[in-house]
């Protein structure tokens, strides 16, 4: 089974001399209409995307002439408090959410790697979200994080308050995703940050996000850590036992270091995930109080459509291609070399 | 001491305290409570009449067996429901055959350039969809399937590839080139080595293509909100998101169509979950 | 007895009105008859078989109105099929996105809804979608059966684009009369700035949040913010604002920031949390004793049955403005159905339509040839308001400015909630400003 996502399967010997004549055109001939439409969808129309951010294109109206100076809709971008808090939200998400997944996904893997009764109930417990929805997740979350109701209302009927009564605490009552506040400025650490209008901390609404996506995609990373666990030879986890390794001691020092690759796997899989996340949100909060939730994703459907910005709209696509690509490109770039 | 006889044939077996054992179950049964609360949730909730969803309730299971939201949803969603399967049968079986085809020959029928065209094309499955949609729109409406299924079915075809011949290509690679050798000596060409040999072997990729990309497909929210422009022909995901934004539904309806919509691929998952588990590692991704 | 049952009533409508709208709710048929027998509009010949109508109003009394403009309708169409094409959720804001979406594709409904201003110009004339209906102005006589401030804002370059079937007041200040009282403040028939102030300092001392606002409707701050931007500018100025003669770096503009920052000292603590109709039961319940909104809100109490426990004035400041917030019907250029569609705004536009329509959908008629005696309570008192004080627009509901200055502006007042700083705030609005089309 595949282990890495962008696993490439067994390597393929050339068989370019046996091609006949007419067999030699016909490969090509016959990727053409896959390659020539996906060709024309993807890279053509980010070049026709790049192209509109660049023009007068501000209103319902098309308008393809290129702006004066050529730069002006990605300075204004940069300056909005808007994107500004954007790239905050799916800096802090994106950082929160992997962070905890690969926590989760790993140490679900290991348990799952042990024998006991039970293992594929469990194994399909934890995989179960993958194959909802985002909008489903965040239909269902957004109703268990509803201040009034939901997981406020469990923690008071389990006795929760009360318990915190007895120690002088009030009462667990958080907002969730209405909660507007910002933890911590990094402005006031860092003077060149001076110039950011958006407050550079922690949104709170960001972590319900974050728990629901978590829910969503850990299956996801204990599924990856499962397959490569199932790739590491017994002989190896026989031989850190006979050197006297104990359990814990045999994954901190033998497997873990074998599965590195899967994790860098897992991480980039899932950065590129994290940084195009829009359904999730656009279902549970929108853009959020504050725009304590908003993220590029959103930002960008709301120009377009909402304020017919197509300019503003297609930069900071722009922008969120980019920053995908950062991360794709490499880990592309090598998986098709190893072909 | 460990002891690694032959005999002893699970040396990787934990040998953990009763204790620690009796923790460790612990944990993990809040971890399964925790991945099963919004599942409890939206069923319990849907099970509900209006007036036993708010308020103190909430946590409960419905006293009555009436039903609840889910007729309310069924009314609403039905439609849109529909909209959905008729989207995802003919998307899911083109994008998986064209990707069958690509997938053969980027693996059996290398050609010089043809590692770097098929990374060009996989690249294709990594773009945030918001930087092609404003030109995409123009091109659907200048093809004149703008606002239809049609339209919406050559998009998830097209943004499918990538995916599917990757899958197909993996699949096809660990068929042993002895096997195309020997038809070749017969004097098979390319075409007919496709039909005579691989798709006959292809029936497993087929099926875990399948999955995945049904799977995807019925999942979407992207393409379906901005193509369809008729709230009656929108697919079920964007018709549950509308459903969630008004005001003057109840959300024990809310609930139930979460239901609903979730209910078509979690079906796939608990009977074909292997294919489906293959389907996401080999292309693992989602959104 | 259902809620619009009760609005109308309790509105003491004459006995026409209240008959016209129980009939339409039991059967329209009914209704059909009895309006074609009251109001002979000539329709056009020629019917096509459908009449497809888009709109967002799909709740409780938005729906309700809807359905008489369509009884309106089937009374001089009795045959035609009418698919009401109405798009839930977000308050309008999915159905504008579906509807821009629909244009630019080439689908246009027969007819669609819009508010007056900039938004009619700006998404819908100037890229080609709607025609010019100067002739079935003239045809029916409407030119001088609407005000002039209001056909000017639905003219551009001579040509009418819309037929306005309803008005809405936006700078309204609702109260709860009980938590005033006990607090020993008074209302008059206008409420200024400093007076408003010492009331919420008063109203804080006792614990009670002055402020109700439920800014998960992204309007909600934004209007807040036109509204006291009308109170400290006055209507001249406010109007020169959006005109792009007076600038947003000016010092008028710093002063009304700084009200808008210290309005918002006083919210309810779950202002995020609320919706608009959520901020007006905190005020129904006593938990904020203001909120600022348009009079939809009025809808709402009238739906609860709480008139009598809830006061109105306008918003701070702002008594010698109406804030307009208009709703009205195109014509498409390429209409599927361009007889039914020219027939649809004959029905919307004609005085008995807007005389029943108003109370359902809790706005006032268009129209100045109404029977203003069917007017009672609120609604007369917005009357008297309209043919009294300048009109002005509404950047909130789209009037004011284009679709990208609103979203930018938008996009700067949903921060300032959270933040309040005033300077960065002001950046932002000139920024917006200077990057208008």
């Amino acid at each position: 089974m595949a282990v890495s996502s962008l696993e490439t399967g067994a390597p393929v010997e050339p068989k370019r001399s046996r091609f006949r004549l007419s067999e030699k055109w016909l490969a090509p001939l016959l990727l053409a209409p896959s390659l020539i439409a996906l060709f024309v969808f993807v890279y053509g129309f980010i070049g026709f995307t790049f192209w509109v951010s660049l023009s007068n294109w501000r209103s319902a109206t098309r308008d393809l002439s290129l702006r004066d100076p050529i730069w002006t809709v990605y300075e204004r971008l940069f300056q909005m408090p808007r994107f500004q808090a954007d790239l905050r939200n799916i800096v802090v998400y994106t950082i929160l959410f992997l962070l905890v997944t690969v926590v989760i996904g790993l140490g679900l893997a290991i348990v799952l790697d042990q024998q006991f009764a039970g293992k594929p109930f469990f194994r399909f417990v934890f995989l179960f979200p993958y194959a909802l929805s985002f909008i489903v997740t965040g239909v269902a979350w957004r109703w268990i994080f509803n201040p009034e109701i939901g997981l406020n209302l469990l923690f008071e009927q389990l006795g929760l308050n009360r318990v915190l009564g007895w120690f002088g605490m009030g009462p667990f009552k958080p907002g969730w995703l209405t909660n507007p506040t910002v933890v911590g400025d990094m402005r006031t650490w860092f003077p060149g940050m001076d110039g950011l209008f958006a407050q550079m901390g922690i949104p709170l609404a960001m972590i319900p996000v974050t728990i629901a996506a978590v829910w969503q995609l850990s299956g996801f990373a204990m599924a990856m850590y499962l397959a490569g666990l199932g790739t590491i030879p017994m002989e190896v986890r026989e031989a850190a036992q006979l050197d006297g390794a104990s359990t814990m001691q045999m994954y901190r020092q033998v497997i873990l270091p074998l599965l590195k690759p899967v994790t860098v796997s897992v991480l980039i899989i899932l950065t590129h995930v994290s940084l195009k996340i829009f359904d999730l949100i656009y279902a549970m909060s929108g853009s959020g109080p504050g725009f304590a939730t908003d993220v590029p994703g959103i930002f960008v459907f709301e120009q377009t459509f909402r304020a017919t910005r197509y300019d503003l709209g297609a930069a900071a696509s722009i922008v969120m291609l980019v920053l995908v690509a950062f991360v794709i490109v490499p880990y592309l770039a090598r998986s098709v070399k190893e072909l | 001491m460990a002891t690694s006889l032959p005999i002893e044939p699970a040396p990787r077996r934990p040998r953990l305290g009763s204790v620690k054992r009796i923790i460790g179950f612990g944990l993990l049964f809040l971890i399964v409570i925790f991945y099963l609360m919004p599942l409890y949730v939206m069923i319990v909730t849907g099970l509900k009449e209006a007036a036993e969803v708010t308020g103190s309730t909430m946590w409960r299971i419905p006293t009555s067996l009436s039903g609840g939201g889910f007729g309310e949803a069924w009314r609403r969603l039905s439609p849109n429901l529909i909209t959905s399967i008729k989207l995802v049968i003919p998307a899911t079986i083109l994008s998986a055959l064209l990707g069958s085809l690509n997938g053969y020959i980027f693996s059996k029928w290398q050609f010089r350039g043809s590692n770097l065209l098929f990374g060009l094309l996989l690249f294709g499955m990594f773009i945030p969809y918001q930087s092609i949609l404003i030109p995409m729109l123009q091109v659907l409406r200048w093809l004149g399937i703008y606002g239809t299924l049609p339209g919406l079915i050559l998009v998830h075809v097209i943004y499918g590839l990538p995916i599917t011949t990757l899958i197909f290509r993996n699949y096809y690679a660990n068929i042993p080139s002895e096997l195309v050798e020997a038809a070749r000596i017969d004097g098979a060409g390319m075409l007919e080595l496709y039909r005579r040999i691989m798709l006959p072997l292809s029936i497993p990729a087929f099926v875990v293509v399948g999955i995945f990309q049904a799977t995807n497909i019925w999942n979407d929210f992207l393409f379906g909100l901005t193509i369809i422009t008729n709230p009656n022909d929108q697919p079920i995901t964007i018709a549950l998101n509308n459903l969630a934004g008004s005001f003057s539904v109840a959300w024990n309806v809310v609930m139930a169509g979460a239901v609903l919509a979730a209910l078509p691929t979690a079906l796939v998952y608990i009977f074909l979950g292997r294919y489906f588990i293959r389907g996401m590692l080999a292309g693992s991704m989602k959104g | 007895m259902t809620d619009l049952q009760r609005l109308i009533q309790r509105n003491r409508l004459s006995r026409r009105g209240f008959t016209a709208g129980a009939a339409a709710l039991a059967a329209s048929p009914l209704l059909a008859r009895f309006a074609s027998a009251q109001t002979p509009i000539t329709f056009e010949e020629g019917a096509e078989e459908e009449l497809e109508i888009f709109s967002w109003w799909t709740t409780g009394g938005e729906s309700a109105g809807l359905d008489q403009l369509f009884a309106a309708f089937s009374a001089g169409s009795p045959d035609v099929t009418i698919i009401n094409a109405a798009v839930a959720g977000g308050a309008g804001s999915n159905a504008q996105i579906a509807l821009q979406n629909r244009l630019s594709g080439g689908q246009p409904p027969d007819s669609w809804q819009s508010h007056h201003g900039k938004e009619l110009f700006s998404l819908y004339v100037d890229p080609g979608y709607a025609e010019p209906i100067n002739a079935l102005w003239e045809e029916q006589g409407w030119l001088d059966a609407f005000p002039q401030g209001l056909i000017d804002q639905v003219t551009l370059d001579g040509n009418i684009y819309l037929v306005p079937v309803g008005i809405h007041r936006g700078n309204v200040m609702f109260y709860n009369k009980h938590v005033l009282a006990d607090n020993g403040i008074e209302i008059g028939d206008s409420l200024s700035v400093d007076d408003f102030f010492a009331a919420a300092d008063t109203l804080k001392a006792a614990g009670v949040a002055a402020v109700g606002l439920g800014d998960k409707d992204t309007f909600a701050a934004p209007q807040f913010f036109e509204n006291t931007l009308l109170g400290a500018l006055g209507p001249e100025s406010y109007l020169a604002l959006w005109a792009g003669e007076l600038g947003w770096d000016s010092a008028e503009v710093t002063a009304a920031i700084e009200t808008f920052a210290r309005a918002l000292d006083y919210l309810n603590e779950d202002h995020a949390a609320l919706t608009w109709d959520g901020a007006m039961d905190a005020v129904i319940e006593g938990r904020a004793a203001f909120t600022s909104m348009g009079d939809w809100a009025w809808g709402h109490v009238v739906s609860k049955g709480v008139e009598d426990q809830i006061g109105y004035v306008t918003h701070p400041g702002s008594e010698g403005g109406f804030v307009t917030v208009v709703d009205g019907f195109t014509l498409p250029m390429n209409a599927p159905h361009p007889v039914n569609a020219r027939n649809w705004l004959r029905a919307v536009g004609s005085k008995e339509a807007q005389e029943v329509f108003g109370p359902y959908k809790g706005c006032i008629p268009a129209r100045t040839d109404i029977d203003a005696s069917l007017f009672e309570g609120y609604f007369s008192w917005s009357i008297d308001a309209l043919a009294s004080v300048a009109s002005v627009t509404s950047l909130a509901h789209g009037s004011s400015a284009s679709p990208q200055l609103r979203q930018a502006i938008f996009d700067a007042t949903i921060p300032f909630v959270v933040d309040r700083n005033v300077e960065a705030y002001q950046q932002a609005l000139v920024m917006a400003a200077e990057d208008d089309v």
